[in-house]
Parts: C-alpha cells; structure tokens; sequence
C-alpha cells in the first residue's frame, strides 16, 4: 500500500486540510457572531430607546438610531420630574442600595474569610460536619427562609430598615464566602501557620498578618460574587422593605409596573441600565483577578 | 542536664497510633537525625517537640524542664520547614525579625541579630526582596535565618532540603554540616534520605510504625543493626538477608543457608548472648559491599555463586547472585567484567556479618 503512494498525494492532502480549516474557522466565526449578537442585542435597544424622545420611539422601530444625544430620560430616571406626590426616580433607592450592600459585602467576606481560615488551618472535632451543614445553606432556596427570616427581623425590630437587609445579605452570604475562602486556604500550606505560632503569633496575628495579605485573590471573588448578589437582589428587598427602605431594584419594579400615566419607554430603560451600572463597575475593575481567583489552587502559589 | 527528653511518648489521632512509648535523649550540641520511612510517625514526633501537636502519653523536656505544655513560641526552639514556610507577603527582611518582633525585643537588638545572621547566610543583600523573588536555596537559607536570628536551644528541621533539586540539596547538606560545626547549637532533624542522615548526624534515631528502631551513631547504625528492618532500610543496595541455620559443634560454630549445604564460619561473630545457639534459625545480613571479586583478607570466606543480573550504574556494578535459590546483590567497580549465568567465584568478608534472630528479627 506505501509502495504506491505518490508524493502528488501529499500536495492534495495539504489542499484538502487547508480548505477543510478554512472552513472550520469561518465557521467558528460565524457561531461567535451570532452569539455576541445575541447577547449585546438587548443592551443596544435599552441603550438606544433611553436615548430617545417618547416621539421618536413611537415612530420609529426598535433598532433605529436616536436623532440626537439626549440625556432627558436619564435625568428623569435618576432625579424625577420636581414635582411633588407620585414621582418616584431612583436616586435616593441607589443610595439605599449602597448602604445596603457595602456593609453587607464587607461583613459577609471578612466573617467567610475568618470561617475559611478557623476550617483549614484550626481544624477541630467535627469541623468537617460545620462545613457540611454551612454548604447546606448554599443550597436552600431563598423562599424557603422569607418566613422565619422574617420573623426574626421582627423580634429584633429591624423589619423595613435597610440594616435588616444588610443582616439578611450578611447570613445569606455566609455559606457562599466561607466555600470561597475555605477552598483558597486549604491550599495555602499549613507549615505558614505553624512557623508563625513558633514566632510567637496568636490566632488572630496569625490572620491578619500572614493570611489576609494573601488573600487578594479570593477576596476579589467573593466582593464581586457578593456585590452581584446583594444588588441584584429582588426577593429578599420586596419582601423585608417597602416605601423609603427599599433598594434600588424594588424601586425600579415599582417606577416600571406602577406608572398610571402612559408608558415613558426611554425613562424605564435608564432606570434599568442605571440600576445594573454598579455591577458593571465591579466586574469592569476586578474582573482581571476574577478568572485569575477562580482558577487559582489550580497552579501552586 | 539533658538539652532535649523525651519520656515514655505516645501520641494517637483517634484509634491511629501514630507514636508509642518514644524514649529519647540529646546531649547539648549534638546532632540528632530522625530517620524513616514515610509515615513512621518522625514527622509527628518532631512537632511534639515544637509543640504544635499535643500529646496523648509522657512527656518532652528541654533542658530539665518539663515543656509537655508549653506553648511553642516559649519553649526556645526554632523550625525550619519543608516549604520553608516564609511569609509571602513579607519582605526577607520583615520575615527574619517577625518572631523577634512578636517576643518584643528591642530595636537595636533585632537589628544587631538581623546584621550578624544575615551577613553570616549571605542573604544581606536579598533583605528587601520578597519570598517569591528567590530561588529555592536562598529560601532555604531565609528560612534558616530566620530560625538563627532568634538564637533557640534547639533547632528542629522537618526534612529541609526535600524540595531542593539534587545538586542543590548537597550543596545545602554541607552549609547545614557546616553551620553545625560553627554554632554548636543541639539539633533535631527529620528526613527520609539515608544519605542526609549519615553525613549529617552525630546521632540516627530510625523509626518504623511509630517506635524507634535504633538510636545510634551513624557508624554503629550501619555496621551493626540491631534488627533486619535497620539492616535493610540503611544501605543501598540493602543488606543481604539471606535464612538459613546455626550449627555448632564444641569449638566451632557456622552458619547454613536454607537449601544449601555449604558451611560458612562464623567463628567471629561477637554473639550477644554466649548460650549455645545450635539449629537456631537466623538471618545472615552482609552488605553488598562487603562481597569481594578478588580476595582482600586472608579470613575472607570463599565461595561459588552464579551470576543472574548486571545493573551498571557508572562508576560502579550491582550484580545479582543466586546462593541456593536466594539473592545476593554485590557491588563492584564497573570495569570487572563478569558473565552472566556462570559460577564465579566470590570472597566474603565475614568480619562484616550481622546476625538476626529469624523470629524476632533482632540482632543475635
């Protein structure tokens, strides 16, 4: 059979291969295109009906260009109309948001982180048990604890306040932050903790010292994993909060869906993409260190 | 006074008995090597000693004074670790005086000890770089100034040079031999190379299954094993351990391999115990080295064996032996040239032997 071959057959396998992996990365292109499309598509038309006037909206389709640059919507969506009784815009929801969701994501990760730390490197009878039924919390669902969650806000008298939310976020998060952190640490070698306990650190010298410092990674995970979460959240603000407390994404459920008048398309689009701005925010600063924390364990040190 | 005891030890995690009943003493200065497989439980013991493991039995003094619950930053040890264990967010210079920092020491006094250790390792010129801008045996030399630096009645090494590659962890063998001459300071230190504890100790401790085996010195250790785990886990190749059986007669006393009758004279042997040993069955060890190609003394023993195997290593040979159906390794310079599958005479050198109770597999 290799007696036969002749060397023209290597030109025409070449040709063959050439056209068959031009083919396959036209195609590869193709699939991405589509794709992207997909999923930029929606964010173009809010972007572009925010920008439109109500006239233009109503005249125009749904992927035609504004005729102009203009930011009236988005004003109107961060700082309402001025006029008194029925005029919800956002601005002081955001706030609420913020308040929500900074204390939220810093008690949760740091009390994850010292979790993680006392389950890797302070192990104790039993611990595996702890983490066991902390992992549980990762998966119950959220209907499942609005009830007791609930009355427990009530016996502490913080129901429709937004340190009740914060306290909810923070409980809720613990499951999440201490798998972060735990599985960070239990790559860190535990020969880090016994040589500082024979220089003479304690516990908590120990964290803050020479785990902490190292912790960059995993703490970007965990804010940006965090951050999403709490801002994100609808469930948990429409149920433990109305009026004034409420945050950002109650807010803009209720502006959307509770507008008598006619529907002002341009404004709700703002409100949305105002209220995902943050988010967006945080991915855009740490997103580098994001895959980088999410991968990390895999390669040593 | 005793720098370093240990009392009737014993140590288990959960129905685990990791150690049991270790009896241990260093004097001040020496050089006290733990030596065994993994999992013999060395690796434990010498977190006893530092304190970073609790103990279930006995008792761990250091210099008279009964540490068993002390905590490790007072017991006036230092470590150095298999990972080197530097703090990766610190400096060199911030990782050499944490522990100093910790103890309050005074400024000028954590700066004198910084200058004087850190010019005696050669680090002095790596002090603002971080643990991760270093190669492995600066690491390592770190790692040891930081333990120096606080100038400890003993230092513990949990198997230090492991991670350094071959070149380098004889390089570092040496600094550490030499580091020892110079300071004097008692050191405990773990490993599994038979290599690094030979040069490096005064003293071998070998463990197996949480008891140790022997304590000697490192010439005792090889010459004279007290069991056949010893007699085989020191050496490389091992030692032969060839069965058989004891036969004396009113003045003279040989032994016999299994399958063979061939008598082989130990009149020699400094038995233990005087008492007649006859039809004993024993263990004969003698070390591949100790087989000769060409006779070297007049009391070495003659004997036929066939060649079965040829390892060639470079400047030397193993050869492999059959002596009525069991294996005997010797080792030969490589430029003997010996064919296989003949009978070739060999000479033992029968002042070398060690003798093992086949039951007990002790040292007779």
């Amino acid at each position: 059979m290799q007696d036969n071959f002749q060397s023209s057959s290597y030109k025409q396998l070449e040709q063959k291969s050439k056209y068959t992996n031009m083919f396959l990365r036209w195609f590869l292109y193709f699939i991405l295109i589509v794709f992207a499309s997909y999923f930029i598509f929606p964010l173009y038309v809010m972007v572009v009906t925010s920008l439109k006037t109500m006239e233009e909206i109503r005249q125009g389709t749904l992927l035609t260009w504004p005729s102009s640059l203009n930011f009236d919507s988005w004003l109107v969506a961060w700082g309402g109309r001025g006029y008194g009784a029925g005029d919800t815009f956002l601005r002081p929801y955001f706030w609420n948001s913020i308040k929500m969701v900074v204390p939220a994501v810093f008690f949760s990760t740091f009390i994850g982180a010292m979790t993680g730390y006392v389950l890797t490197k302070w192990r104790f009878r039993g611990d595996q048990w702890v983490f066991l039924f902390l992992l549980f919390g990762c998966f119950i669902p959220f209907q499942a604890i609005l009830l007791p969650m609930a009355r427990t806000l009530g016996v502490l008298g913080i129901s429709n306040s937004v340190i009740g939310l914060v306290l909810v976020h923070t409980v809720y998060g613990i499951p999440f932050t201490t798998l972060f952190f735990r599985n960070y640490y239990i790559s860190v070698p535990t020969e880090l903790v016994k040589a500082a306990r024979i220089d003479g650190a304690g516990f908590f010298k120990i964290f803050f010292k020479i785990l902490l410092p190292i912790s960059a990674p995993i703490i970007v995970v965990t804010v940006i994993w965090q951050f999403t979460q709490i801002w994100n959240d609808f469930l948990f603000g429409s149920t433990f909060s109305f009026g004034e407390a409420a945050p950002i994404q109650v807010a803009l459920n209720n502006m959307v869906l509770s507008s008598t008048s006619v529907k002002e398309y341009n404004v709700d689009m703002a409100s949305a993409i105002i209220a995902g701005i943050p988010t967006l925010i945080v991915y855009v600063l740490a997103g580098k260190y994001f895959i980088r924390g999410l991968t990390s364990g895999a390669v040593k040190g | 006074m005793k720098t370093l005891k240990i009392e009737e030890l014993s140590k288990n995690f959960g129905s685990t008995e990791v150690l049991r009943k270790i009896n241990l003493e260093i004097d001040e200065g020496n050089f006290l090597v733990l030596l065994g497989p993994s999992g013999c439980g060395k690796s434990t013991l010498l977190n006893i000693i530092a304190g970073l493991e609790t103990i279930n039995e006995g008792n761990v003094f250091i210099d008279d004074y009964n540490v068993s619950k002390v905590e490790p930053k007072d017991r006036n040890i230092a470590m150095v670790f298999q990972s080197y264990a530097l703090y990766p967010s610190m400096n060199v210079r911030e990782n050499m005086i944490f522990g100093l920092k910790q103890a309050k020491v005074s400024k000028e006094k954590i700066e004198e000890q910084l200058e004087k250790v850190s010019k005696f390792l050669q680090v002095d010129a790596l002090l603002e770089r971080k643990p991760s801008q270093l190669s492995g045996g600066q690491r390592q030399r770190v790692a040891i100034g930081r333990a120096l630096v606080r100038e400890p009645r003993i230092f513990l090494f949990d198997e230090p040079l492991s991670n350094l590659d071959a070149k380098l962890r004889v390089e570092m063998r040496r600094e550490i031999k030499k580091l020892h001459q110079q300071l004097k300071t008692t050191v405990v230190y773990v490993t599994h190379d038979q290599t690094e504890a030979m040069s490096l100790g005064t003293n071998i401790a070998i463990m197996n299954h949480g008891v140790i085996q022997q304590n000697d010195t490192p010439e005792n250790i090889y010459n004279k094993p007290s069991n056949t785990f010893v007699a085989d886990f020191i050496g490389s190749p091992s030692m032969n351990l060839i069965k058989g059986n004891l036969k004396q007669s009113s003045d003279k006393i040989s032994f016999v391999a299994r399958g063979s009758n061939l008598e082989i004279p130990i009149n020699g042997y400094d038995f233990k115990e005087k008492s007649s040993q006859d039809n004993k069955e024993v263990v004969f060890g003698l070390r591949p080295e100790h087989i000769f190609f060409k006779r070297s003394s007049d009391n070495d023993f003659e004997i036929k064996l066939r060649a079965d195997l040829s390892e060639y290593i470079g400047h030397e040979q193993i050869m492999t032996f059959n002596f009525a159906n069991q294996e005997v390794l010797a080792k030969f310079p490589s430029t003997i040239k010996i064919e296989l599958s003949k009978d070739t005479n060999l000479y033992f050198d029968l002042t070398q032997v060690s003798l093992f109770d086949e039951q007990t597999e002790e040292r007779i």
